[in-house]
């Protein structure tokens, strides 16, 4: 049960009698064959381990090795599987332990060291439990005793896993393990029954919304595209993760690059194209592998190429990589740059749908909007229907980060409140500290205090407040992070990938960028002038901003100043703090800090005082020392010097 | 090419018997580094590789200087001027191209390649402090390659592991949790190890 679907007759299996046939009308013999296939019910112990980036980072490379060396070693016959992550990356490298009749067992943090003790006492029906994260019962299997159920875990509890759903169980490599849990009927039977344009529809009435950030209608866009009349169509996939801080189409493609797949299938087929790009970051190597890997399988089976089993449509889908450029998540920057020309947006209209890549009508859509589709065509448009949404339906991707406890992707229903996200999924705020803010959406999100984390993830809701989730980051904030020094971060990443093109994005985010290094900057030998500028944090920010927002040309000039704005609203004393006081108080703005002696410590060795670059610490020698407050730049070399911990930071 | 890395990975196997001096070693490293690079690519494999995309359009432009750097490891002028040829672009223009994309590097690399990660989760965690370490104990800033060729400090986004940030990559091998008093065992180590 490799991945190698090589063989005419298993070809045969699959098409004629999984993918063609509805799910009833398949025989008792083969529902117990697809259970076997979907590790549902295991006839020798099968132990998976989780092998996305995040998990390779974490060690799981060096686990594996180890497990695979513990099953030769003491001769058991066991499968080991490398699947994805499911999203608790927290937990990784996670291991689960399948054994014929018991229910399936995952294991938390398994590093190569303990694998040994782990795989000894479960083979001897014993539980480690210091390992155990949860089980997953049902009702064919054994359940074991002592172990947490996998519903009474909360992060996976609250959330709604249908993007998900098979992350961390399956195989990416392996056509069988998406065929067996369903995969590509759903594809086979639009391109059978369906007109493109009843698809559209279909989409359309669902109310899947884009995920990238601009919150269009799917099924509208894709209508329009297939309405314009041109002699070759194309669909390309943004599987461009821009903002710095988020990765989960990246997680997704690595779970279960065959989802993405059969949506891109879908989707042409609506747009009624037969060139699809997946437009992805050259950084994500292993991505890149496995959507290389099962493009090529689903082009063995004949779901992509030519005449795909009779219906007359054709579809070839190419990866192109990104060279590098944040710009290129901007859908008519992204264009350019498959063209062979440098990423630089356009402005709009026309919009890519009547023109678009090489001049022709071109449906852009993200990974994540594309994943759902497959969904809504195999249970109808009420998929995404879940309760009490209004403005957006159906779940989003969200990555927890920053200072929680429990960081990963997780997935859920729009309308969740934040503090569900962060405090019952994320598990509150990391060695229990306190929360600042939030940053959402990255570079072109904005920040939230405490007091508002009752908002319900929604874009409308979120919107008001001038906050875009747009690619689902959450960064946790607490008390030891500087928010003047996050939106600099911020400043500094927009200046550096701004593409050029107009002047209120190039030129305004250096300026912004600059006010915000002569707030962070120690006022020594200040003059008139530099007074000035440091003033013009106050005084010009906030109208600077405004003026970028509004006149810059793409999505990421005009969603460049939001840190901005939404800090200034929310965190004004902060910002009055280290213009006026001069002070930092979370001690991040590395050259407000300032530095004592302490007098009971100084053993007035007089080390520091030749090292000090601008002869700021004075005193006699075997006597405590000094600093001169107003000389000194804050460098931290004394600090450093010091062998009596004497100098401390304030 | 196989051949001549048997080669150097040989000399560096004896050199480091002999010696057991890693400084010595470090001259010799850089020494042939040089060498296996200056046998890296010449005219025919780039035509190889323009070969390999037959409709001479720029669609195919970004994709072919990706591949002659994954085989070259950088981008020579040559190779720029080759592929201008082919596909009836000035190598001015592919050379304004190249530098609008951050992927693209016009000079050899360096043996290490350190790749710190300045995701938005790293950045909180604190992973300016590992840059500036490199800067005052390495002398080097974020783009920039020592001076031996030894070493390359680059940054790059989210690598995925938020949290067990800051992450930082040499080669291939992953550091996390790092912290700036960790630096110099880690450079330690990897040149002991390659070596």
């Amino acid at each position: 049960m490799s991945g190698q679907t090589s063989d005419h007759q298993n070809h045969e299996f699959w098409i004629q009698q999984v993918l063609m046939k509805d799910p009833a009308e398949l025989s008792g013999e083969l529902q117990k064959k697809l259970k076997f296939l979907r590790r549902d019910k295991v006839d020798k112990p099968v132990v998976t381990i989780g092998m996305n980036t995040c998990s390779l980072i974490a060690g799981a490379g060096h686990t594996m090795k180890e497990i695979r060396q513990y099953l030769t070693e003491r001769d058991i016959q066991a499968e080991l599987i490398a699947v994805g992550c499911d999203g608790f990356c927290a937990m990784e490298p996670l291991v689960t332990v399948h054994l014929p009749g018991k229910t399936r067992l995952s294991f938390k943090n398994i590093t190569s060291d303990k694998v040994y003790f782990l795989l000894d006492s479960i083979f001897n029906n014993i539980l480690p439990e210091e390992y155990v994260l949860c089980q997953h019962p049902d009702q064919d299997h054994e359940l074991w005793k002592d172990a947490e159920f996998y519903e009474s875990i909360p992060f996976y509890a609250r959330q709604r896993r249908i993007l998900l759903a098979h992350s961390g169980k399956i195989d990416p490599m392996s056509m069988e393990d998406y065929l067996a849990n369903g995969g590509y009927r759903a594809y086979l039977r639009t391109i059978r029954s369906y007109t493109p344009l009843e698809v559209c529809e279909i989409v359309e009435k669902s109310g899947l919304k884009g995920r990238g950030g601009g919150g269009f209608l799917t099924g509208t866009k894709w209508k329009l595209a297939h309405s314009s009349i041109a002699d070759q169509h194309y669909l390309i996939c943004n599987a461009y993760d821009s903002d710095p801080g988020a990765f989960a189409n990246r997680a997704l493609i690595e779970s279960n690059p065959h989802l993405l797949i059969e949506g891109i299938a879908i989707a042409s087929y609506a747009v009624g194209t037969s060139r699809a790009y997946i437009y992805i970051r050259n950084e994500y190597g292993l991505a890149v592998k496995r959507l290389r890997e099962a493009i090529r399988q689903a082009s063995e089976l004949g779901l992509i190429g030519h005449n795909i089993h009779g219906s007359g449509f054709n579809l070839d889908i190419s990866i192109r990589l990104g060279a590098g450029a944040f710009v290129c998540g901007e859908e008519t920057a992204l264009i350019s740059s498959i063209e062979g020309k440098r990423g630089m947006p356009r402005p709009k209209p026309p919009y890519p749908v009547a023109m678009g890549l090489f001049g022709k009508p071109t449906a852009v859509n993200n990974v994540e909007t594309l994943a759902n589709i497959p969904g809504i065509l195999k249970y109808g448009p009420d998929r995404l229907k879940i309760q009490n949404q209004e403005q957006s339906r159906g779940t989003k991707l969200i990555n927890l980060n920053g200072k929680i406890k429990y960081f990963g992707v997780v997935e859920v229903p729009y309308g969740t409140s934040l503090r569900d996200i962060v405090y019952t999924i994320g598990g509150g705020v990391k060695n229990a500290g306190k929360l600042k803010a939030l940053q959402i959406g990255g570079p072109s999100g904005g920040f939230l205090k405490e007091e508002e984390l009752d908002t319900p993830l929604d874009d409308q809701s979120l919107k008001s407040m001038g906050v875009f989730i747009g690619s689902g980051g959450i960064s946790v904030l607490d008390e030891s992070n500087c928010i003047i020094d996050m939106v600099k971060f911020f400043m500094d990443f927009i200046q550096k990938e701004s593409c050029g093109k107009c002047i209120p994005c190039r030129e305004g985010s250096r300026r912004m960028l600059e006010i915000y290094e002569n707030i962070t900057r120690r006022p020594v030998n200040e003059n008139g002038h530099s007074t000035l500028e440091r003033f013009k944090g106050v005084m010009q920010l906030e109208s600077l901003a405004g003026v970028i927002r509004d006149t810059s040309l793409c999505g990421l000039g005009k969603r460049a100043p939001n840190p901005v704005l939404s800090s200034l609203r929310l965190f004004r004393n902060e910002y009055e703090e280290h213009i006026f006081d001069r002070k930092c108080d979370a001690g991040v703005c590395k050259e407000l800090r300032l530095f004592y002696i302490d007098v009971e410590k100084c053993t007035g060795c007089a080390a520091c005082t030749p090292k000090c670059p601008v002869e700021a610490i004075i005193g006699t020698k075997k006597h405590p020392h000094f600093i001169i407050e107003d000389k000194c730049t804050g460098c931290g070399i004394c600090f450093e010097v010091c062998k009596f911990s004497a100098i401390y930071v304030k | 090419m196989n051949f001549v890395y048997q080669i150097y990975c040989y000399f560096n196997n004896i050199v480091h018997k002999i010696t057991k001096n890693i400084l010595v070693d470090l001259s010799y490293l850089h020494f042939l580094n040089q060498f296996i690079k200056s046998f890296r690519m010449d005219n025919k494999q780039i035509n190889e590789i323009l070969e390999k995309y037959p409709p001479a359009t720029r669609e195919n432009l970004i994709p072919i200087l990706q591949e002659i750097q994954e085989n070259g490891g950088y981008l020579s002028e040559a190779a720029i001027v080759e592929v201008g040829r082919h596909l009836q672009i000035p190598a001015s223009k592919i050379y304004g191209l190249s530098t609008f994309y951050d992927q693209f590097r016009f000079e050899a690399p360096a043996t290490f390649q350190i790749r710190v990660c300045r995701g938005t989760s790293c950045h909180v965690n604190d992973s300016v402090s590992i840059l500036e370490e490199f800067e005052k104990k390495f002398k080097l800033k974020p783009g920039q390659t020592s001076r031996d060729g030894l070493f390359h400090l680059e940054i790059t986004g989210c690598m995925g592991a938020c949290g067990l940030g800051p992450v930082m990559q040499i080669n291939d091998v992953y550091y996390t949790e790092v912290r700036a008093s960790d630096i110099k065992d880690i450079i330690e180590s990897t040149i002991h190890r390659e070596v």
